[in-house]
């Protein structure tokens, strides 16, 4: 894969086409998660990260043994298998994070991003393509995750990371509605920002392009005067 | 629990959407208008009640006596989809008409979170049916006819058809939300899906009120 390609892919999963900010899809576990604090996010991306690469990795290899028809059925089943393995492994060494998460780790299986990603991206990539998608994709998810369980447990809690900061608390952000309006700002805000740089960029590319025609055509001239 | 108990808290304490933020995606994206909706709502709550008819038994006489209970998210999942395939099929064979009012809604529900959550919530209560002395082959042998299975399931249909009711009340409550805000001024930045959530969370804290009742 050349260097360009991952560049590109990179920038789509995190900035460009972030699940939860961009595309907003995977909105329960987001709305959920986000108020159980910032390391449940963490634990919740990383399970994300990992169904991902790997349900990306195996539809990619199959993308041409399954059959178009059925091939939803074949997608959920072979997330839900991988799905199972994060569950048992962390029912059996991360305890505490398994009964956090609770039903949400089950309910990765009909997370949209994944089948959106098996859909849209690994059934018609190469392998190595599309788990880079599945890694990337995975770690935008997780940084809006965690950022906005960050903010949340500051707000909410007065706390980060489970410790105790100070006794100042809104309460309303760590409750159910505090959820829905976290998040509300945090696509507003994300856009605003986005869509600024964007500007600024074409900006930039336009008088790039304006100043290379001028050089071009003063470079021109000369040759023509000399000549 | 009582039927009433169970019927107030899941319509409106524990409200499917607004409190335990399951089915999300369908709750933003299918409240454009009142009436799809309603489809939506009504498609949600009809799969529902069929899983939890379904799924229960499923999970209770195979999967948790046979210690098997690590297997149940790939045979949810499997069930529902194929249960959502039949009922297609048959509303497309009896019911035209029904079929086109309803049959766009039900593939977009079968990989939905509040169906697979509702049959995880109902087999929630069974998780340590081998600790409670049955074995497969008392299932095997009819030997689990008891009042409190019965009881079980009864509470997890009827926990499913009001969950799902609850479902199709916020939903359909966020689309005339959302057919007023369209005449709103909205900035820029807040158009599209952060107005709705902000829609959302005035429900939320009208909804976190019932709380107060139980």
């Amino acid at each position: 894969m050349k260097l360009k390609r991952f560049k590109e892919i990179a920038l789509d999963g995190t900035v460009r086409q972030n699940p939860t900010l961009r595309l907003v899809l995977g909105t329960c576990p987001t709305l959920a998660v986000t108020g159980m604090g910032a390391i449940s996010c963490l634990g919740m991306g990383a399970a994300v990260i990992f169904v991902l690469v790997f349900s990306n990795l195996i539809i990619s290899l199959l993308r041409n043994v399954i059959p178009d028809k059925v091939r939803i059925p074949c997608f959920i089943m072979i997330i839900a298998t991988f799905v199972t393995i994060v569950s048992m492994f962390m029912e059996a060494y991360m305890e505490k994070l398994f009964a956090t998460l609770g039903i949400f780790l089950d309910l990765i299986v009909v997370n949209c991003i994944i089948l959106g990603r098996a859909e849209s991206f690994a059934s018609h990539n190469p392998v190595l393509d599309s788990v880079c998608d599945g890694l990337f994709m995975g770690i935008g998810f997780t940084l809006s995750l965690t950022l906005m369980g960050i903010v949340r447990e500051i707000l909410g809690k007065g706390a980060l990371f489970g410790v105790q900061l100070w006794n100042f608390k809104i309460a309303f952000f760590a409750e159910k509605a505090g959820a829905f309006l976290t998040y509300a700002l945090f696509i507003a805000i994300f856009n605003v920002c986005y869509n600024a740089v964007e500007r600024k960029l074409k900006h930039k590319a336009a008088r790039n392009a304006v100043a290379i025609e001028r050089e071009a055509e003063a470079a021109a001239s000369t040759e023509a005067k000399e000549a | 629990m009582d039927v009433f108990a169970i019927i107030i808290s899941a319509l409106f304490v524990d409200n499917f959407v607004l409190s335990q933020f399951l089915g999300i995606c369908p709750f933003l994206g299918v409240s454009k208008k009142v009436n799809s909706a309603l489809g939506m709502g009504i498609a949600v709550t009809a799969v529902m009640v069929i899983t939890c008819v379904v799924c229960y038994p499923i999970y209770t006489f195979l999967l948790a006596p046979m210690g098997l209970q690590y297997l149940r998210i790939l045979v949810f999942i499997l069930v529902i989809a194929s249960l959502v395939q039949i009922l297609e099929m048959v509303l497309k064979r009896f019911s035209p008409g029904l079929y086109s009012a309803m049959g766009i809604y039900l593939p977009l529900v079968t990989t939905n979170c509040a169906i697979l959550g509702i049959a995880n919530i109902v087999t929630e209560t069974v998780k340590d049916a081998s600790k409670a002395g049955y074995v497969f082959s008392d299932v095997f042998f009819g030997n689990l006819v008891n009042v409190n299975m019965a009881k079980g399931y009864g509470e997890a249909v009827l926990s499913g058809l009001f969950y799902g009711l609850g479902f199709t009340l916020a939903i359909v409550l966020l689309a005339g939300l959302r057919q007023k805000a369209d005449k709103l001024h909205v900035p820029k930045p807040l158009k599209g899906f952060p107005i709705t959530m902000l829609l959302a969370c005035f429900m939320a804290m009208a909804f976190y009120l019932f709380t107060t009742i139980v």
